[in-house]
């Protein structure tokens, strides 16, 4: 079969992303659903749930992020080695959803980058398992060498990462 | 024991300075000077019929229109014993915001009025660590006063014409 090694590892890597859950509410709860036996997170690869961000691949941010628990988001998403994927669960890690106040973040993407959004309060877990596809048809995408690329490194410097 | 009788009693100890007397639904309720805070307070647990001796609550409120005495503190104690609970306020003016702490009487009121200073920006003297204790350090206004609208004001990712500002 002719095939190249960027391919394979990227095949590799799609079917075997272990996420991150970092769940603060109710999404969070629906993610249990998904990675519960009915819906079954584990048909893609990622049945092992790391609890160390210094083990995943994909961060899964759930729920309202509140303005002092954005250094520890922060803190968390720099501790994961890349190549590291986020994924925003819910109308409030997307964009602070109908917390429009002084306490409450207003959307992820203002402290790291984020990869994929799924909408929805709660998402259901059909829709998280599309935002997970999703970013497995990254991971297949990306190569090897997206990280290097200046347009990558460009966009880590604008979250003053690096 | 009745609300009559612990009026009647803080009458007696402080006279026609305590005002504001009022009883709704059922909870005594008045106001004392804001210099007279922690007198009161030590009476009513150190009486001993009294014995106001646990600190349920304790918060302000802001009054914009109240000029003078924008801020009110307000307790709420409870009589374990006899299973009765009052409540009573001092008001501040919100430019010199300062009320006596009440954490040598009470340890509870530590936090409490540390959660008060943090959104109204009670500054209570005698406290051993007044700063912010739920929002973010770097935090420079008090969000809870009524100056302050709930949306957040500084943020400029949302189009005003979409989100009906």
């Amino acid at each position: 079969m002719a095939t190249n090694f960027e391919k394979v590892v990227s095949l590799a890597r799609k079917n075997s992303i272990w996420p991150l859950p970092f769940a603060t509410s109710c999404c969070g709860i629906e993610f249990m659903a998904t990675a519960a036996s009915h819906y079954d997170l584990a048909r893609f690869g990622a049945e092992r749930m790391s609890f160390s961000p210094r083990q995943c691949d994909l961060i899964l941010v759930m729920g309202t992020i509140s303005k002092k628990m954005g250094p520890v988001l922060r803190q968390v998403y720099l501790q994961m080695a890349e190549p590291r994927w986020v994924m925003a669960v819910g109308a409030c890690a997307s964009s602070g959803g109908i917390f429009d106040t002084y306490s409450v973040l207003q959307g992820i993407d203002q402290v790291i980058p984020v990869d994929v959004y799924v909408p929805g309060c709660p998402p259901r877990p059909e829709a998280i398992l599309d935002g997970f596809m999703k970013i497995q048809e990254l991971v297949n995408a990306e190569g090897l060498r997206r990280r290097h690329s200046d347009q990558y490194k460009s966009l880590l410097a604008g979250y003053g990462i690096q | 024991m009745t609300n009559e009788a612990i009026q009647l009693k803080l009458t007696e100890k402080f006279g026609d300075q305590l005002t504001g007397w009022e009883e709704p639904y059922g909870m005594l309720t008045f106001t004392a000077p804001k210099e007279l805070n922690l007198k009161v307070l030590q009476f009513l647990y150190d009486d001993e019929a009294l014995k106001f001796q646990f600190l349920t609550d304790l918060q302000a409120v802001h009054y914009p229109d109240n000029k003078g005495a924008e801020l009110a503190v307000v307790y709420h104690l409870h009589n374990l014993v006899d299973n009765c609970r009052i409540r009573f306020k001092v008001f501040t003016a919100i430019q010199e915001p300062d009320v006596y702490s009440a954490t040598a009487l009470y340890q509870s009121a530590n936090f409490m009025e540390r959660e008060t200073y943090d959104f109204f920006g009670v500054n209570f003297i005698g406290h051993p660590n007044l700063i912010r204790i739920l929002n973010v350090d770097e935090m420079d206004y008090f969000p809870l006063r009524k100056e302050f609208p709930l949306e957040d004001q500084t943020r400029i990712d949302k189009d005003d014409d979409m989100f009906g500002r």
